[in-house]
């Protein structure tokens, strides 16, 4: 068995007084892809956020590669090598592309730099061709490439994609599945968070659904995919 | 108005401008980046003006006294951040407005027990202590003329590192969506850590280079502090290179309106800011 990424241990948090999630348990292994799945509102988002920091869990553990890093601040748990790319993007607006890739630019957790600008440049001719423009000047897809390209820039051994296609034409989701696939195959874990069942459960291997703040079901993709229902029950609209 | 009278109070426009530019730049990175509302940041002028009358009178030369200051002002700015305003970060403005206006009293009690309530003067530096004649009767300080320069060198500085470094690109970043850049693993306490410090002592130092121009006396810092808000306001908060034309506007009215309407010079300033943001309530250059 490959060592334990990340792993949140019986996570309760909440929103004010609405409590979000009920106790999850998570666990992320080196070079292993998780979709994460379930319907709005269903916790997905306020998961990865409480095992980054970003949100406080009010019980329950986080453990970045075996260490509790429950109270780490979320700068603290990403240079462990964890990437996040939030829904809506966030790209700074102030930058050029050029600069967004290279403000984040640094080597993995083990010193290696496989990343490299212009590696990025490669995996996504597209921001090529935008280097100098500003970030508010770019599409959605071009958008989300380029977060993407500037989570790659931290070497990380985790890439967490939250709705990464979210209000993207069909052509430029298609073309983020193939540069994921790609990323999937150099060994990079991924939590990918997709409205789009069948790309997400083809990239990763394991499959985990949320409903109301509690896992319902924990398999590999296959398992998914053999049980039509399940979709159809907890992820069906 | 003759010519002479207009170059003058056009040097005195910049010079003035370019002052306020140095405290007004570290009011709208601390306001844009950290979201913290400091009524103290006057203060910090006040603290850089009585640092240059205490060292220079210690070491006999205002050189010497802005070469020490600096340091100290990083220093106590540094400090300052960690033991302070850290705690602010995710406060609201009503904490952050309590806490810096005790400062202010806090830091001019100290001031009136270490240094005394007097007026006190600062020399101008003996290689700085002359004038350019312009007609018979006109002539134009040359140190008026050094701060302009000093303050042009700090601005291009301040260009170069916020523009072309990647410190300046993370504080750039910080300014659109902190949360971000601490995503990416960049170590956010340290970069606000660094740009209070620098704000410290950037209006510390547009204190000392004030000090033989204006004198150095209790509740300095105040005036500055209101009129280096209406900077922030007009530039668009964030923005430093909307604070550099923000702060020029501010110097060339101010500066003009007592020359021409003196009956009114109290208000030009509010009046251009008003019209400013009606203009563009964003501010200038707030970013699209």
């Amino acid at each position: 068995m490959s060592n334990m990424l990340l792993e949140a241990k019986e996570i309760h948090t909440y929103y004010g007084a609405s409590h979000i999630l009920h106790g999850i348990d998570f666990n992320i292994r080196e070079g292993e892809g998780i979709a994460l799945m379930g319907r709005n509102g269903m916790g997905k988002s306020t998961l990865i956020k409480s095992m980054l920091g970003l949100v406080r869990p009010r019980h329950g553990r986080v453990l970045v590669r075996g260490d509790d890093r429950s109270r780490a601040r979320t700068w603290q748990i990403a240079q462990q090598g964890i990437a996040y790319v939030p829904e809506g993007r966030g790209i700074f607006k102030s930058l050029s592309v050029r600069e967004n890739l290279l403000m984040s630019a640094r080597a993995g957790v083990d010193g290696r730099r496989e990343w490299t600008f212009d590696r990025v440049m490669e995996t996504f001719p597209r921001l090529g061709e935008r280097i100098g423009n500003g970030g508010w000047q770019l599409s959605g897809g071009e958008q989300q490439m380029l977060t993407i390209g500037r989570a790659l820039m931290t070497n990380p051994d985790l890439l967490i994609l939250d709705e990464a296609t979210e209000g993207l034409a069909p052509l430029i989701a298609m073309e983020i599945w193939r540069i994921v696939k790609e990323i999937r195959k150099t060994g990079i874990a991924t939590v990918i968070v997709d409205k789009n069942h069948g790309a997400v459960t083809s990239i990763c291997d394991r499959a985990m659904i949320l409903v109301k703040g509690q896992v319902v079901f924990d398999g590999s993709s296959d398992e998914t995919r053999a049980q039509p229902e399940l979709i159809q029950t907890h992820l069906g609209v | 108005m003759d010519f002479a009278s207009f170059l003058i109070q056009t040097l005195n426009s910049l010079q003035y401008g370019l002052l306020l530019f140095l405290v007004a730049s570290g009011l709208t990175l601390v306001f844009g980046i950290m979201g913290i509302i400091n009524l103290a940041h006057g203060s910090f002028y006040m603290v850089g003006a009585y640092l240059a009358f205490v060292l220079s009178s210690a070491t006999g030369s205002l050189v010497m006294a802005i070469v020490l200051g600096i340091p100290l002002a990083l220093v106590f700015g540094a400090i300052l951040e960690w033991a302070l305003f850290s705690h602010l970060y995710k406060r609201d403005h009503l904490e952050q407005v309590l806490l810096t206006y005790g400062l202010i009293l806090i830091f001019e009690q100290l001031r009136s027990l270490l240094v005394g309530d007097d007026v006190h003067g600062v020399a101008i530096p003996a290689f700085l202590d002359a004038s350019i004649q312009l007609t018979e009767v006109m002539s134009y300080p040359v140190y008026r003329l050094a701060i302009s320069a000093v303050c042009v060198a700090l601005a291009v500085a301040l260009y170069y590192v916020i523009q072309r470094t990647r410190l300046g690109m993370m504080i750039r970043a910080g300014n659109d969506d902190r949360s971000m850049v601490e995503s990416l693993g960049i170590n956010i306490d340290m970069i606000y850590r660094v740009v209070f410090a620098l704000g410290v002592a950037l209006a510390a130092l547009a204190g000392m280079l004030a000090a033989p121009i204006s004198s150095v006396f209790p509740n300095m810092g105040s005036q500055v502090l209101i009129i280096s808000f209406v900077i922030v306001v007009i530039g668009g908060i964030g923005s430093v290179w909307g604070a550099l034309v923000a702060a020029l506007i501010v110097g060339f009215a101010d500066t003009f309106g007592k020359v021409l309407i003196p009956e009114l010079s109290g208000i030009v300033v509010y009046v251009v800011m008003a019209v400013v943001l009606l203009w563009r309530p964003e501010g200038i250059l707030k970013k699209g």
